[in-house]
């Protein structure tokens, strides 16, 4: 009952945390909420890996997360260029947020149906991240964000599928690609940092 | 000494090492040679039996387990093993002459043995986080650390890695349609899944536009070298789901499907490029028409198309590497010319060499006849001709396209005044690279044959596709 209860507390974790990726535009905060997410992220995967599997998992988020950190601390000055295309700003992310979370609500119960034993927890953040990464992905062009919304989606792809699949294989090459990931994002940030600004 | 120790670790190993090498000559005569000795131990050596040399009996093993999983490259893979490396001989000796071997060499070792792990892993769902892997490496290798990294490439690592997730989930709604096969909706369910999958790895209509993007970005040859090797490797995976779920196989609306995804793609690719004013578009739009070609091949008659989905591989990867070269070539560094029409026009006087391998690689993608491309064309249509005469003549749509795309680039590229004297301003490198592949594209073109050894032997990796 008490595992239940703390799974739901990861799962609105992961909602406040991916909602605010979303809402926010510092990178600062950014970094933050990442290294929030793969908290509730551990959690989930906890219900259905060995703790030592799912800590793997968190420490891997978490040191995706510090590579980017690192790079976007190291970069003096980051000019977000404004999106071009229309609806765009916050009132619109918010509900779109809106959307993911009625989605999640409504998609939830079906798909533990046909996946009995699951769990409705595990579900629901799994689609979270999945919908709120891929919102990232549509609504943002600039870098980092990207990175972060692969990152995101990830997430909930991986708690969904840890359910699914318990091999250490999996687990091993999930986290290589996971930091393989953050390292690529970085190395992307520094090369797409401007000369004179480096200088 | 097992398969997986020598064709997978080795070339991550070495193309690791290579990093440290300071001269591109060095890097590039151990890419190429090592390539070389595991295209010709793969041709050579049985894999799984003994063999004795003297006093000296050896034996490569067929598998090495990986955390509690098998990497298995068993006799059957062999063929597959010769033509990846063979072909990466071409694309690592060609890095210097283009002038990428720092980059292509290191990176294209570790990318190769990634990709070959992808098909030695087991069980074989398994290979689309090894897939990944292989984006994930090739990101550095695509966008050099002085080049800011524009649109082309952030897509192409988005489109790569949201493919991975479907093919996983597939994979496991599969085992369960498996288990039930009489259940509909979890056969649409994995169908689609599969489908979307396969679309973001194999960069299908509409989700494509990341190739002409990242050509015009990055070096010809670098990108090349990718869209030869990743859908070369993702079709050999779709086939192993082909081969290994039998209602897959049958199902005459999945392999309709396949087919008509090909030739949309054959037919955009084919009428993009024929109004391109970019050669390296052009080249982008030829290489998604390949991978039209593919798809098509899958979708014939199973006891087929496993057969025309190999005959495909050589010509295309000797096309692609000519493209790439030459156009790397055109775009030298020193001169840093554009790739459009109006840049290159004329060039065929000082360029003869790498404007006839653009010209020639067109037209063999093309299907014109003599050159590499046309057995498989003329293979890939009375297949495609035999199921539904509209769709050969779509087929055909597509083909003009390409073919009036090579007329063009042939007409602007020896547009030129009278008086312009003939002269040739590539390295003797650079012109032996060109001449060796221009020979090759006529070779494969006249008799197709001579790579019979090898490619009858391809169809073994599978147990029920191609017998």
């Amino acid at each position: 009952m008490i595992t239940t209860i703390i799974s739901w507390l990861a799962v609105i974790l992961l909602l406040i945390a991916s909602s605010s990726l979303l809402l926010s535009r510092d990178w600062h905060w950014d970094i933050g909420f990442l290294a929030v997410q793969y908290v509730g992220v551990f959690w989930l995967v906890a219900q259905h890996w060995p703790f030592g599997m799912a800590a793997a998992k968190l420490v891997t988020g978490w040191m995706a997360t510090a590579a980017l950190g690192m790079t976007l601390s190291n970069i003096p000055f980051r000019n977000e260029v404004a999106e071009k295309f229309w609806p765009q700003g916050r009132v619109f992310r918010l509900f779109m947020i809106g959307m993911v979370t009625v989605l999640t609500a409504s998609a939830t119960p079906r798909i533990e149906n046909s996946v009995p034993g699951i769990g409705l927890p595990v579900v629901a953040g799994a689609i979270i991240l999945i919908g709120t990464g891929l919102l990232h992905l549509a609504t943002d062009s600039n870098l980092e964000r990207v990175i972060i919304g692969l990152l995101t989606v990830m997430a909930g792809f991986e708690i969904i599928y840890a359910a699914l699949e318990g091999s250490i294989l999996v687990a091993a090459l999930l986290s290589v690609i996971n930091l393989g990931l953050g390292l690529v994002g970085a190395y992307l940030l520094i090369s797409s940092e401007p000369e004179e600004e480096s200088a | 000494m097992s398969a997986p120790l020598l064709w997978i670790f080795v070339p991550i190993v070495i193309g690791a090492l290579t990093f440290l090498m300071a001269r591109a000559r060095t890097v590039t005569i151990i890419g190429g040679v090592t390539s070389l000795l595991l295209a010709g131990i793969a041709f050579i050596i049985p894999i799984d039996e003994a063999l004795l040399i003297g006093p000296v009996s050896l034996k490569i093993g067929s598998s090495t387990f990986l955390l509690g999983r098998s990497l298995v490259l068993n006799s059957s893979s062999a063929p597959f093993l010769v033509i990846i490396y063979g072909m990466g001989v071409l694309w690592f000796f060609g890095a210097e002459a283009a002038g990428v071997a720092h980059r292509l060499v290191p990176f294209g070792l570790i990318i190769t043995g990634l990709l070959v792990a992808s098909i030695a892993v087991q069980p074989f769902l398994f290979a689309g986080l090894l897939i990944e892997m292989a984006v994930l490496v090739s990101i550095p290798m695509i966008v050099p650390s002085n080049q800011t990294p524009r649109r082309g490439v952030v897509r192409f690592l988005i489109y790569q890695t949201l493919g991975m997730p479907f093919i996983l989930f597939a994979g496991w709604l599969l085992a369960g349609v498996e288990a039930s096969p009489g259940d509909l909706a979890l056969t649409i369910q994995s169908t689609a899944m599969l489908g979307l999958g396969f679309a973001f790895l194999m960069a299908v209509f509409p989700l494509y536009n990341w190739i002409p993007q990242l050509m015009e970005e990055s070096s010809p040859f670098i990108v090349g070298f990718l869209l030869w090797l990743l859908p070369t490797i993702a079709s050999i995976y779709g086939m192993g789901f082909l081969d290994r779920y039998a209602w897959l196989r049958t199902s005459p609306e999945l392999l309709t499907g396949l087919r008509i995804t090909g030739l949309l793609m054959v037919v955009t690719g084919g009428l993009w490029a024929a109004f391109q004013r970019h050669t390296g578009r052009l080249m982008a739009y030829t290489a998604i028409a390949e991978t039209g070609f593919n798809l098509i091949a899958l979708g014939l008659d199973p006891a087929k198309s496993a057969d025309v989905t190999f005959l495909l591989i050589p010509a295309r990867g000797l096309s692609i590497v000519i493209w790439a070269l030459s156009l790397s070539i055109l775009r030298s560094e020193e001169s840093d010319r554009p790739l459009s029409f109006t840049s290159i026009q004329g060039l065929a006087r000082t360029y003869p060499f790498a404007s006839a391998g653009l010209i020639l690689a067109t037209l063999s993608t093309a299907g014109f006849p003599l050159l590499a491309g046309f057995p498989p064309r003329l293979a890939l249509w009375e297949g495609l001709g035999q199921q539904s005469l509209g769709s050969a003549i779509w087929f055909l749509i597509g083909i003009l396209g390409l073919l009036i795309g090579a007329v063009r680039m042939l007409a602007v590229l020896s547009m030129n005044k009278e008086e312009t004297v003939w002269s040739t301003k590539e390295t003797w490198a650079q012109r032996g690279m060109l001449g060796v592949g221009l020979i090759g594209l006529f070779v494969l073109g006249l008799f197709p044959q001579v790579l019979r050894p090898v490619l009858e032997k391809l169809p073994l990796m599978f147990q029920h596709l191609g017998h």
